[in-house]
């Protein structure tokens, strides 16, 4: 349903699933803990066929598919590690929307800490600098005292 | 006829804008007074000429001539007229010719209110403002005409999707744009100011009203989409995350920051280059905002990569705007001569905080959004990058900005007093901690996230009132004395406690929502009972109905609270009997401690249906919290010093000691 969105956008091809059906009660396991286990899962699966839809709120006959295999899992005792390596192993990272920290991502994860550094650091240099060309223009030259003096005399007198 | 007048006013309005670029720009140089001028008939003219065009284009919605592919494609004779007039920017086309009248709109209100603009500044301002303006009316008519026509013309039209025939989202796209291409004026006046070289606390003064009111729009754009989204789409969210949703908040984000250390230019004639470059930024994440939903890119880079039209023509706009201003700005920026100075802790040093995680954030988003369509290009594989990426970078950014927030407000400029400060927060910090307790013992066992949030909040919040108290001295003079000075505040200041009011609302909101929400998915036969959150709902019984355009299954549920009835809910399933579509109409019980949500779904074999009951605590703060942001800024844009057209020289009218305000 959040495909929309885009398509107000004028992404209007892409539009593949409309109703917000997603999980149907008939696909729910038993084990009211073991439900809530494949609901949080899921929510982190890509459905492969959306644009940018978790198979936990996507309509896809796909979606409904990998939420079955999931609780499949989830029911012969697999832990959640297990089942999300299972379908990098058959679909790719590309099915994961929490992206894996590898040498491909790790631009993507450690971007963020980087410009911040990067600009706290930049800060700190513009805070020396600043104090250390405040300093510099504190300090007069005597030459530099006496013509002030004689420019404030001078106001003075017109003043 | 009327359609190819408006293909002509469009291309008449390119020529003007042609002119409008070079004329002022030469003018400014030469000193030649009536060059100058030309720049302000002129952008006048090309928003007459742009408006006469999308008035022509809204007459072929209006009237449905489906000689127009655009109409054809996108309407249909028996839509209900707001939806016939929406239809126009509810594609493509049309929503690039909007996006052109709005960058001509502000262009001639810099024209007609921009009076007291030094001449060689608004010139050059409205020169590179046309620049913009030819650049994206060259894309309309080299790859959208949107007055293409069909021959032969349909009987009727393909309709506009059901789910954009709604009045929250008729608004949004127009509200959106005015922030998007609002900080259009911020951009020109910084390429401007470079060009001129000199930045001041005037020029500061001139940029602030617009970037405000660009500011207010994209807020109020942002929260109407993400409204919609709630109600509209079935199931409770209220931000996804969505690479289209990141492209209008990037702007907002380095916007906001803009909006902050604009005020340190003011008052204080310090950090010029790096507002100049926010401002360039801004407008600049707008343009990749642009070209993200309208080159297809999102949609897949290899689609991009085997039709690449339109794409490459906004990435070629984007990379002569941003490559520019950008070569401009590392050439000129340097002379920028700094003006007053300040110890790490002040308020200067507060902004700057409020800057450096602002940006950050932004750079997160668009490391984020970015960073699978760079992956997959450079063909290194696809990688999805969904919420939980989000969760783990950007939420955690925020806590800083959030502890500084309170404490910014109440240091003095040049050199704050940390300690004074705190003291002063002392309460603040106290309702923190007691809101935090009582959110843990209220949701044990849930997110402690959730009871943190409600601390922020009420951190916030309560800081806020601490900052106002302290301005106006409450308790410390009369209370009719501090009263009067609550009404001698300027306007600006009330402005800044709105929004961050505001934004403690938008806080307790969204994690209320997303971190409390509690939800029953089951299969619900009449006459069966569901409980959830305190509340009870019997499902009464469902019907077919027929609306104009739709068949629906429409559910009615009785709901009660300790056995004493409360409301109906009637949600509705349509399906549009024209393109077969199904939306989904949630019923919906707000109230301030949280929403009770229900949709209903198929009907099972049994006669039963499938129901979904949502129950989202303190949700609707999140719009209530946009619409006191909005607020502020708007009671901000309404402050004398600022006021659009307002001499700048009227700020000695002000009290000597009325605080500064941000």
């Amino acid at each position: 349903m959040r495909l929309i969105r885009p398509m107000l956008f004028g992404l209007a091809a892409l539009l593949t699933a409309f109703a917000a059906a997603a999980v149907q009660p008939d696909e729910m396991l038993k084990d009211p803990a073991q439900e809530s286990r494949a609901r949080a899962l899921s929510a982190e699966i890509r459905c492969l066929v959306c644009q940018n839809q978790s198979i936990d709120d996507s309509d896809a006959s796909l979606a409904r598919d990998l939420r079955l295999l999931v609780r499949d899992q989830i029911s012969q005792g697999r832990s959640d590690g297990e089942i999300r390596d299972f379908l990098v192993e058959r679909y790719g990272a590309f099915v994961l929307l929490d992206p894996p920290f590898r040498g491909s991502t790790l631009v993507l994860w450690l971007g963020p800490a980087i410009v911040l550094l990067a600009g706290a650091a930049g800060l700190a240099i513009y805070f020396r600098s600043r104090r250390r060309s405040a300093a510099d223009a504190v300090a007069l030259s005597d030459d530099e005292r006496a013509r002030l003096e004689r420019l404030l005399d001078d106001r003075d007198r017109r003043a | 006829m009327i359609a190819e007048l408006g293909h002509f006013a469009l291309i008449l309005a390119l020529c003007v804008a042609v002119a409008q670029a070079i004329l002022p720009l030469a003018g400014a140089s030469r000193r030649d007074a009536g060059w100058m001028a030309a720049g302000s008939s002129a952008a006048v003219v090309q928003l007459l000429l742009i408006a006469a065009a999308f008035a022509a284009l809204t007459h072929a919605f209006v009237t449905s001539d489906f000689s127009v592919k655009l109409v054809a494609e996108n309407s249909h004779s028996l839509k209900p007229l707001i939806y016939k007039i929406s239809g126009v920017w509810g594609n493509h086309e049309g929503s690039m010719l909007l996006w052109v009248l709005i960058l001509a709109l502000f262009g001639a209100l810099i024209a007609l209110f921009g009076g007291n603009l030094p001449p060689t500044l608004r010139a050059r301002v409205l020169s590179v403002q046309a620049m913009i303006g030819a650049g994206f009316l060259a894309f309309i008519l080299a790859t959208s005409n949107p007055f293409a026509r069909l021959f032969p013309p349909p009987a009727d039209g393909n309709d506009l999707n059901p789910l954009l025939q709604d009045p929250g989202l008729a608004f949004h796209p127009p509200v959106l744009y005015a922030g998007y291409v609002g900080f259009s004026i911020a951009f020109s006046f910084a390429v401007a100011a470079l060009i001129e070289g000199r930045v001041d606390a005037a020029w500061a003064r001139w940029v602030r009203p617009w970037t405000l009111l660009a500011w207010s729009f994209l807020t109020a754009g942002i929260a109407l989409g993400s409204w919609w989204a709630y109600y509209e789409l079935g199931w409770g969210g209220f931000w996804y995350w969505d690479p289209v949703e990141n492209a209008s908040f990037m702007p907002w984000l380095v916007g906001t920051a803009l909006l902050h250390s604009a005020v340190v230019v003011e008052r204080r004639d310090a950090l010029k280059s790096w507002t100049i470059l926010l401002a360039i930024l801004t407008f600049s994440l707008s343009l990749i905002g642009t070209f993200l939903v309208r080159s297809g890119v999102l949609t897949s880079v290899h689609a991009f990569a085997t039709d690449p039209g339109r794409g490459v023509f906004i990435l070629a706009l984007l990379v002569i705007a941003i490559g520019g201003s950008l070569a401009l700005y590392a050439w000129r920026a340097p002379q920028l001569k700094g003006g007053g100075l300040f110890a790490p802790l002040s308020r200067e040093g507060a902004l700057l905080l409020n800057n450096l995680i602002l940006a950050t954030a932004a750079a997160t988003v668009f490391i984020g959004t970015l960073y699978p369509l760079v992956l997959e290009a450079a063909g290194g594989g696809k990688v999805s990058v969904g919420p939980p990426y989000y969760n783990a970078t950007f939420v955690p950014l925020m806590a800083p900005l959030v502890a500084a927030m309170a404490v910014g407000p109440m240091l003095a400029w040049k050199r704050g007093d940390l300690s004074g400060a705190l003291g002063r927060l002392k309460f603040a910090a106290a309702t923190a901690l007691a809101a935090l307790a009582a959110a843990s013992a209220l949701t044990w066992g849930r997110p402690v996230l959730g009871a943190i949030a409600m601390g922020a909040a009420a951190w916030i919040a309560v800081g806020v009132f601490a900052e106002l108290a302290g301005r106006i001295r409450l308790g410390d003079l009369p209370l009719g004395q501090s009263l009067a000075r609550a009404r001698g505040m300027p306007r600006s200041a009330w402005g800044m406690t709105l929004a961050h009011l505001g934004l403690a609302g938008i806080i307790a909101g969204a994690a209320g929502a997303a971190l409390w929400s509690e939800e029953k998915i089951i299969a619900m036969r009449p006459g069966q009972t569901v409980d959830l959150a305190g509340y009870s709902l019997l499902f009464e019984g469902a019907e077919s109905r027929n609306g104009p355009n739709y068949t629906s299954v429409h559910g009615v549920f009785a709901v009660s609270r300790n056995r004493t009835p409360v409301t109906k809910l009637e949600p509705e399933k349509r399906r549009y009997v024209v393109g077969g579509q199904e939306t989904t109409e949630a019923a919906i019980r707000t109230t301030a401690a949280g929403d009770l949500y229900a949709v209903i779904g198929d009907a099972q074999k049994d006669g039963g249906y499938v129901v979904r009951i949502y129950y989202k605590p303190l949700v609707a703060w999140i719009w209530a919290g946009a619409a006191v942001m909005v607020l502020g800024g708007l009671m901000s844009l309404s402050d004398r010093r600022l006021r659009i057209g307002a001499p700048a020289r009227r700020e000695r009218d002000l009290a000597p000691d009325a605080a500064p305000a941000e």
